[in-house]
């Protein structure tokens, strides 16, 4: 039986535990609910949570296990002349995979009755055409030993998964009885219930922080790794960025491209800070009621357009303009369309919002009563801002800003498209650089084998990028806690 | 004998500092100030006093257009300063609140330093021409605001540490150091404990030498205590305005007396 009816089968019994869970309740006492301790429907609840959650966590724990353990012994048959590394042998567990697979499909369409599945051999059948019959194509001829494990697969997973059915049908009915017997009137149902909610809201937290563990140790060990194949001396100072491919001399440097992260973002901070400043400021401080509940949902619409529409732009608007201007032309700075200035001042544009949206809050925040001192002292409204709210707003705005430079290295798209793929160590905003973020895409989507260092080195450059826009975070959220207390 | 009373009408005019005649305020469809006229005398501590909402402190606000900081409200009426009207469109509000000082309810010192908090208003209106004149005048405000050896050797400390009482001196001072001609004072000493109170009413005192000072306060005694003259709204009405002796010993109308004597309010 599949995971998915079992899932249906479970979520029924639940239903069903519901009704009788609260009638259970409603029966103890004789209908006098005013004697139950809780509510009926957390009698319902309660039974329902009992049978259904336990199952559904075997089920889940099963789904995965089960697959990593059959190919683990099933592997054992793959004869070990047919394979020199862990990756050959990855790669012919697929294969495996992949005719277990198209077995299931022919017994599925009556090509063949499941006996036949266990019988057939390379020798008698044609196994790649008989699949091929059925919809699954093969690269090649059927090796007799993947045949034999393909088959292996499919009976050790046929008799697993009747194995799951019973297993999780059984737990599932053992919460259900379980939760019916403690069903009486003085049960502290809602308690019960408030207890299993508790704890699905501690998963939930707990899965967001293991993932982000997760995903800082897996960069941690491959950065490791990396470092194992490659001098950190080297990547850390190299001034030239070229890898070469298999072998030959290679240059792992990462100066240029963070030197060209840092170059972009901070053209990029320079077109966002005053503009959305000023943006803030006019919205919070000038603007009537009725502009801003208009114009502040519109500027935050920038920023929901997606980075590969900005990249777009970059690439067919502002590169080509910035050409007309500075480019052969004109005064003969730039060679193309992709440059600094290009990624830059798009990537400008799209920190707009975030400045100007987080300042406006900030802004905002400011009381009232510090404008009402200014003004009583006979100021005007721009004195008021530039001497009374933008001081105290600055730690806030400054936080602003550091997030917005976090988002400004991370950036990917629009770096790709407006700022081109040459690593260079170049004062000039006019000419084509890349950032680290593009070279992790173009390391990571070439041909070259996942464990060289062309490829691990993406994470070595993850790893710099994280603990660059962690810094930049860690400093943003320090200023910005720093601020609210001050006016509490 | 016709000559007389003209002489006599003169010195009362030129003993007029604001004079309002049947000013309204509505904030949108609410009328909250109902034909109120008053005469406010130069070098005289006029209190106003009354329950909370019967518009003692919108009216205040009217006198150095701080309304006009609330996009629903609506100002009537005439409001005279020196015989000109502030609410002439020719009047810049901003100069008017240079002349018109106000010290608010709540302690709001700026987040800069005590120095710059009081440096603040003549840095603006450009009173000080070097650096030493502005000095003397943090000095002297420091002084009037009866602060200054509290915090004369931090000067340069943010004015946010300073105590309650210490920021609102610190507020009286800055607005002093203005040179206002009237200090509109709104329950200034509503945050601050009895000590801190006693020294601000000290403070008030001494500055009706040189300023016309109107309070408004929810606390009857601080009104006998520093005024001389006692206006006494009821529901956006001015109910009864004369010298503050008559009103707390012989009011005329019925409510003022219930109100001192605590039937309402």
């Amino acid at each position: 039986m599949s995971a998915f009816w079992l899932l249906m089968i479970i979520l029924a019994l639940a239903a069903v535990g519901f009704i009788q869970g609260r009638s259970r309740a409603l029966s103890s006492v004789h209908g006098d609910r005013r004697l139950l301790h809780s509510l009926p429907n957390y009698y319902g609840f309660n039974v329902a949570m009992l049978a259904f959650v336990p199952a559904v966590l075997v089920l889940g724990a099963w789904v995965i296990i089960q697959p990593m353990l059959i190919s683990g012994q099933v592997s054992t048959l793959i004869p070990s002349e047919l394979y020199e590394d862990a990756g050959q042998l990855n790669l012919i567990m697929s294969d495996v995979k992949r005719v277990a697979d198209g077995l299931d499909v022919a017994v599925a369409q009556g090509v063949m009755s499941a006996e036949d599945v266990s019988q057939i051999s390379t020798e008698t059948t044609d196994v790649r055409g008989l699949l091929g019959q059925v919809g699954v194509a093969l690269g090649s001829d059927v090796d007799p030993s993947v045949l034999k494990a393909a088959q292996e697969m499919r009976g050790k997973t046929t008799s697993g998964n009747l194995f799951m059915t019973i297993v999780v049908v059984a737990v599932a009915a053992a919460g259900f009885i379980a939760a019916m017997m403690m069903t009486r009137g003085d049960f502290r149902a809602r308690n019960a219930v408030e207890g299993g909610v508790k704890t699905l809201l501690i998963g939930a937290a707990s899965i967001a922080i293991l993932t982000t563990i997760g995903i800082v140790l897996s960069l941690i060990f491959n950065t490791i790794t990396f470092f194992g194949m490659f001098p950190a001396s080297d990547f850390l100072f190299g001034l030239t960025w070229s890898p070469e491919g298999r072998g030959g001399s290679e240059h792992l440097g990462i100066l240029p491209l963070l030197w060209g992260t840092i170059y972009i973002s901070i053209v990029a901070l320079l077109v966002a800070v005053p503009i959305g400043l000023f943006a803030a400021v006019y919205l919070s401080e000038y603007a009537s009621r009725t502009t801003r509940a208009f114009a502040k949902p519109l500027l935050e619409v920038l920023a929901g357009i997606p980075t590969i529409v900005y990249g777009l732009f970059a690439l067919t608007v502002v590169g080509p303009l910035l050409v007309n201007f500075f480019g052969a032309d004109g005064l003969g700075w730039m060679q193309g369309a992709r440059s600094v200035m290009t990624a830059g001042l798009v990537m400008g544009i799209m920190l707009i919002p975030f400045v100007s949206s987080l300042s406006d809050d900030i802004i905002n925040a400011v009381p009232q009563a510090m404008r009402d001192g200014s003004y009583g002292l006979g100021a005007t409204q721009s004195e008021t801002v530039k001497q009374v709210v933008l001081p105290a707003a600055l730690p806030g705005i400054v936080g602003a800003i550091l997030l917005a430079a976090s988002r400004a290295i991370g950036e990917t798209m629009i770096v790709v498209m407006g700022a081109g793929a040459a690593a260079r160590l170049n004062l000039n905003p006019f000419e084509a650089m890349t950032t680290v973020t593009a070279k992790i895409v173009s390391q990571l989507t070439g041909d070259s084998d996942f464990a060289s260092p062309e490829a691990l080195v993406a994470f070595a450059l993850g790893m710099t990028l994280f603990l660059l826009t962690l810094g930049l975070n860690v400093l943003a959220l320090y200023i910005v806690r720093k601020y609210r207390e001050q006016y509490e | 004998m016709n000559d007389m009373t003209k002489i006599e009408r003169a010195v009362e005019m030129s003993n007029m500092k604001i004079s309002a005649k049947d000013v309204q305020v509505y904030y949108a469809d609410n009328h909250a100030i109902k034909d109120v006229s008053v005469e406010i005398e130069d070098k005289t501590v006029t209190a106003f006093i009354g329950p909370s909402g019967c518009g003692k402190s919108t009216f205040l606000r009217c006198l150095n257009r701080m309304n006009d900081t609330i996009d629903i409200c609506r100002v009537e009426g005439e409001i005279l300063l020196d015989g000109e009207d502030i609410y002439d469109k020719r009047v810049d509000p901003v100069q008017l609140r240079a002349k018109v000082g106000m010290v608010f309810q709540k302690p709001n010192p700026f987040p800069k330093s005590i120095y710059d908090n009081i440096a603040y208003g003549p840095r603006i209106h450009g009173l000080a021409g070097n650096k030493a004149e502005l000095d003397e005048i943090v000095e002297k405000s420091l002084r009037r605001g009866a602060i200054w050896d509290e915090v004369k050797d931090r000067l340069h400390a943010p004015g946010t540490g300073l105590s309650g009482g210490q920021q609102q001196r610190l507020c009286i001072a800055r607005a002093v150091a203005t040179e206002p001609e009237v200090l509109l004072m709104d329950e200034p000493c509503s945050a601050l404990d009895p000590i801190a109170t006693a020294q601000v009413e000290e403070l008030i005192d001494e500055l009706r030498q040189s300023y016309s000072v109107v309070i408004v306060t929810h606390s009857m005694q601080q009104a006998a205590r520093v005024s001389q003259k006692t206006a006494f709204f009821h529901l956006g009405s001015l109910v009864e305005y004369d010298d503050t002796t008559k009103i707390f010993t012989n009011p005329e109308d019925p409510r003022t007396e219930s109100y001192i004597t605590g039937r309402i309010g």
